[in-house]
C-alpha cells in the first residue's frame, strides 16, 4: 500500500520553486563582488563556460534523480545503492547546518525593514554622546551605517572569545523569521510553489565555485523538489531554464550593485574633498568659499611653500581623496548588503521607500532559499515511514523549525556574527563538493549510465543526448576533483585560519586568529557531513554481512 | 594673485589692546562661515555685525551671572580675519580684568540658540572654538517605531499559522469521519486495483494513476548488495 505522493499543481509551480530556491542572496552579494575582483565584465566568460559545463549538467542530474526516484535525498540514494544512503544523509546534515545560520540573515533583514519606517533613517546620522556635546566616539571613527550595523544591530563583541549575552531584539526577529518559514512549509512542500583575467586560475575556480553554490547543488533541495514532479516532466528543459534565470539574475544584480558602488564612491569622494577644504580654510583663515575643488591642488602647493611650518603641522590630517580608491573597496556578504547599500540609500531622496523596497527584496530572496533548505530536511523525514506515521506533517515541520531556531539563537549573541562567519565559510563548502562528486559517480558508475538513460527515456520520452552523458561521466567529476584539491591545498597552505573582528576603539575591522575551540568547531562542521558517506557505507556493509552470517548459521 | 587674497589682519579699534589677543587669558576664538550657511544670501561681515555680536555676548553674560551691568563696550573683539574669524574677551567693568572663561562659556552655551538665530547661522557655521555646542537629542517616541511594525507582522504570521493548523486538523477529522461511514463500501472497492485504507475510491484525486508496488519487479529499482 503506497500513499499517493503529493504533486506540484503544474510544472510552472515546480520551476518557480526551483528558481526561488536558486536565486538567493548569493546572486546579490557574492556575484558582484567576484565580478569586481576578477576583471569586471571579463569574469562573465569563465562564469558562462562553467555554467554550461558544470552548472546545467549537474542541475539536470539532480532533478532527474529526484524525478525518477520520487523520494527525498536519503530515499533516492538508498534506491541507487544502499551503501550510498550516506550521501543523502550528508546532504540533510549540510542542509541542517545551512538552515541554522541562513535564517539569521532574514532576521537581520526584518530588523532593518522595521527600522525603515522612521524619518530620518536611524543609520543616516550618528547618535549623540553622553554629555550631548558631540557625536558618539565609535560612530565618529567609523561611519553611521557601520555603527548601526556593528553596534545597534549586532552589538558585536571585540573578539570571538567574548560571548556576551543574547540580544533580545535580534532573537525576536529570528523567531519571527522562523515563524514565517514555518507558515510557508506548514502544509508540506506542495504549498511552497511560489511565483526566482582569464589567465588567472583563481578566476576560473571562483567562477566554478560560484555556479556550484549559486545553483544550490548537493543540498538535496533540488532532489526534494523534483521528487514531487510527475515522472513525465521535462526536467531537461527545466534545468536549463532555472540555471539561465539564476545566472541572468546574478548579472542583473551586479549591474545594480555597480551603480550603487559608483554613487557611494562619488558621494564619499566629494565629502572627502569638502573636509580637506574646511581644514585648510580653518587653519589658514582663508576667506570662506574661496577654496573650491577646482583650485584645491594649486592652493595646497602655494600654502605649502608660503607657510611651511603651519602646513607641515596639519599635513598629516590632509587626506588624499581619490575616486579610484573609493571604487576599489570591494565588499561582499553582509557587509555589502547592510553597510554599503544602506549608506547609498540614506543619501537618496525618499530614502524610506527605497529602504523598505530593498529589504523586502532581501527577505523574498532569503525566505525563498530557506524554503528550499527546509524542504531538503523535511522531505526525507516525511518520506521515512517511522517518523511520518507517528507525527503529522505540521508537527514535524514545527519541530524542525523549533530546533533550528533554538540553535540559531547562538547567532544572536554578541559574538554571534563571528560564529555566523564560521558557518558561512565552512559549513557547506568542502562537504558539498564531496557530496556532488559522489552523486555524479554514483549515478554514472554505480547505478549505471545506461540504466539511468533508459529510465529517463521511460519517464520523459527521450534519451539525454551525448553532450550530457560526456559531461556527467567525465568532465564534471574531473572538475569537481580539481576544485576539491584546490580548496584543500588552499586551506592547508593558509596556515592558521583568521577572521575579521570589529574593533570599537578604532572603528574598523582587525584581523585575528581563531582560538582553538573555534578551529575544532570548523573541523567538526566539515567532518560531520563528509564522514556520513563512508561511515554509513561501512555500517551498511557490516549489517549485510551480519545478516548473511545469521541466515547461514540457521 | 593669490597674495592679494591672503588674509589681511585688519585693524579694529581696541580699547584695551593687551587684554584682547589671540590665545590671551579667557579669550575665545569665533569662526563665522557665512557663505557656507547662506550661499547667495550671505551678508557681509562688517562693523554693524560685530556690534550685534558684542550685544549678544553682553546679553548672555547679563542673563547668566549676577555681575554688575555688563555693557557692549566691555566686550572686546580683535584679530578679525577675512575667514571670518576673530577673538573676543569680556572685561569686568569694576575690576580691570577679564571675566573667567568658564563663566563666559556657560553663558554662551545657555543662549547659544538665540545667538545663532540672530545671525541666521547654526552651530556648525557660527563656531565658538572650545565652547562645545549642546546638540539637540533626537526626539524619541515612547514606543520605538520598529516594535510596532514588528508587532503587526508577528501577529499576522501567528494568525496565519493558527488558521492553517486548524484547517489541517479539520480536514483530517473530515477524512476519518468519511472513512467510518463508508467501511461497507470498501468491499465493493476491493476489486479495483489498489485502495488506500479507509478512503473510498471516488474521493481519490490522483492524476497519474496508482503505482502498484506489488506489480513492480523488486530488482529493477534496487541495486543488489
Amino acid at each position: 500500500m503506497e500513499k499517493a505522493r503529493p504533486v506540484w499543481n503544474n510544472p510552472l509551480q515546480f520551476v518557480f520553486a526551483c528558481i526561488s530556491y536558486a536565486v538567493g542572496l548569493g546572486n546579490v552579494w557574492r556575484f558582484p563582488y567576484l565580478c569586481q575582483m576578477y576583471g569586471g565584465g571579463g569574469f562573465l566568460i569563465p562564469y558562462i563556460i562553467m555554467l554550461v559545463v558544470e552548472g546545467m549538467p549537474l542541475l539536470y542530474l539532480e532533478l532527474a534523480v529526484g524525478q525518477r526516484m520520487r523520494q527525498g535525498s536519503i530515499g533516492a540514494w538508498n534506491i541507487i545503492s544502499p551503501y550510498l544512503r550516506g550521501v543523502g544523509i550528508a546532504s540533510v546534515v549540510v542542509s541542517f547546518f545551512l538552515s541554522m545560520y541562513y535564517n539569521v540573515i532574514n532576521a537581520w533583514a526584518f530588523w532593518y525593514l522595521f527600522h525603515s519606517f522612521q524619518d530620518p533613517l536611524p543609520w543616516s546620522s550618528c547618535p549623540l554622546n553622553s554629555n550631548l556635546t558631540g557625536y558618539d566616539d565609535e560612530c565618529e571613527k567609523a561611519s553611521s551605517t557601520q555603527y548601526f550595523w556593528y553596534r545597534k544591530t549586532l552589538n558585536i563583541s571585540p573578539s570571538i572569545e567574548e560571548n556576551g549575552g543574547i540580544q533580545w531584539e535580534q532573537a525576536l526577529c529570528l523567531i519571527l523569521a522562523w515563524l514565517v518559514v514555518y507558515l510557508c512549509i506548514l502544509r508540506g512542500t506542495e504549498s511552497t510553489g511560489k511565483i526566482e583575467q582569464l589567465a588567472n586560475p583563481k578566476t576560473w575556480i571562483n567562477a566554478a565555485t560560484q555556479i556550484f553554490f549559486s545553483l544550490g547543488l548537493g543540498f538535496g533541495s533540488l532532489i526534494a523538489f523534483a521528487s514531487y514532479n510527475e515522472p513525465s516532466n521535462n526536467c531537461q528543459k527545466h534545468a536549463i531554464i532555472v540555471s539561465l534565470i539564476n545566472s541572468s539574475t546574478s548579472i542583473f544584480a551586479s549591474i545594480v550593485t555597480f551603480s550603487i558602488y559608483g554613487f557611494k564612491a562619488t558621494f564619499n569622494y566629494e565629502n572627502c574633498i569638502n573636509k580637506v577644504i574646511l581644514l585648510l580654510t580653518n587653519s589658514f583663515d582663508l576667506e570662506d568659499g574661496f577654496l573650491t575643488p577646482g583650485n584645491l591642488e594649486e592652493t595646497k602647493v602655494y600654502l605649502a611653500s608660503a607657510y611651511p611650518t603651519e602646513y607641515s603641522k596639519i599635513f598629516p590630517e590632509i587626506k588624499n581623496c581619490s575616486l579610484e580608491s573609493e571604487l576599489d573597496t570591494a565588499v561582499q556578504g553582509t557587509g555589502l548588503s547592510f553597510i554599503v547599500y544602506t549608506e547609498a540609500i540614506k543619501n537618496m531622496e525618499v530614502s524610506q521607500l527605497w529602504s523598505v523596497l530593498y529589504f523586502v527584496m532581501l527577505l523574498m530572496l532569503g525566505i525563498g532559499s530557506m524554503l528550499g533548505n527546509t524542504a531538503a530536511i523535511l522531505t526525507p523525514l516525511t518520506d521515512s515511514n517511522t517518523i511520518s506515521s507517528r507525527l503529522p506533517k505540521e508537527a514535524i515541520s514545527g519541530l524542525v523549525c523549533l530546533i533550528n531556531c533554538a540553535i540559531g539563537l547562538v547567532f544572536t549573541m554578541e559574538a554571534g556574527n563571528y560564529w555566523f562567519d564560521i558557518f558561512n565559510d565552512y559549513a557547506a563548502t568542502l562537504s558539498l563538493l564531496l557530496i556532488v562528486l559522489v552523486e555524479t559517480i554514483a549515478v554514472c558508475y554505480v547505478y549505471g549510465l545506461k540504466r539511468f538513460e533508459n529510465d529517463l527515456q521511460v519517464m520523459t520520452g527521450y534519451k539525454p543526448n551525448w553532450y550530457w552523458k560526456i559531461i556527467w561521466a567525465f568532465v564534471s567529476p574531473l572538475l569537481i576533483i580539481s576544485l576539491f584539491i584546490f580548496y584543500l591545498t588552499d586551506y592547508i597552505l593558509a596556515g592558521t585560519l583568521q577572521y575579521q573582528a570589529w574593533d570599537a576603539t578604532q572603528g574598523q575591522l582587525v584581523t585575528r586568529d581563531y582560538p582553538g575551540y573555534a578551529l575544532a568547531v570548523i573541523g567538526l562542521l566539515v567532518a560531520s557531513s563528509t564522514m556520513c558517506i563512508p561511515l554509513v557505507a561501512l555500517g551498511t556493509f557490516i549489517m549485510s554481512r551480519w545478516k548473511k552470517g545469521k541466515t547461514v548459521s540457521v | 594673485m593669490l597674495v592679494a587674497l591672503l588674509p589681511i589682519l585688519s585693524l579694529v579699534t581696541v580699547i584695551h589692546a593687551q587684554l584682547c589677543q589671540p590665545d590671551a587669558k579667557n579669550a575665545f576664538k569665533v569662526r563665522v562661515s557665512l557663505k557656507t550657511a547662506l550661499g547667495d544670501k550671505a551678508y557681509a561681515w562688517n562693523e554693524n555685525e560685530e556690534y550685534l555680536f558684542k550685544a549678544m555676548v553682553a546679553f548672555s553674560i547679563r542673563t547668566f551671572s549676577n555681575r554688575e551691568k555688563i555693557e557692549i563696550s566691555n566686550v572686546l573683539l580683535c584679530n578679525v580675519t577675512k575667514r571670518v574669524s576673530f577673538w573676543f574677551v569680556v572685561t569686568d567693568p569694576s575690576k580691570n580684568q577679564t571675566v573667567p572663561a568658564d563663566e563666559v562659556q556657560a553663558a554662551i552655551r545657555m543662549n547659544r540658540n538665540r545667538i545663532n538665530n540672530a545671525f541666521f547661522l547654526d552651530d556648525q557655521t557660527l563656531e565658538f572654538l572650545e565652547i562645545p555646542a549642546t546638540l539637540g537629542p533626537p526626539t524619541e517616541p515612547s514606543t520605538p517605531i520598529w516594535v510596532i511594525v514588528f508587532g503587526v507582522v508577528f501577529c499576522l504570521v501567528i494568525v496565519g499559522i493558527i488558521l492553517l493548523i486548524i484547517s489541517g486538523i479539520r480536514q483530517r477529522k473530515r477524512k476519518s469521519k468519511a472513512s467510518m461511514e463508508t467501511v461497507d463500501v470498501e468491499d465493493k472497492c476491493e476489486t479495483m486495483v489498489t485502495i488506500e485504507n479507509g478512503i473510498p475510491c471516488d474521493t481519490l484525486d490522483s492524476k497519474e494513476g496508482r503505482f502498484n508496488r506489488a506489480f513492480a519487479a523488486e530488482d529493477e529499482k534496487l541495486t543488489p548488495l
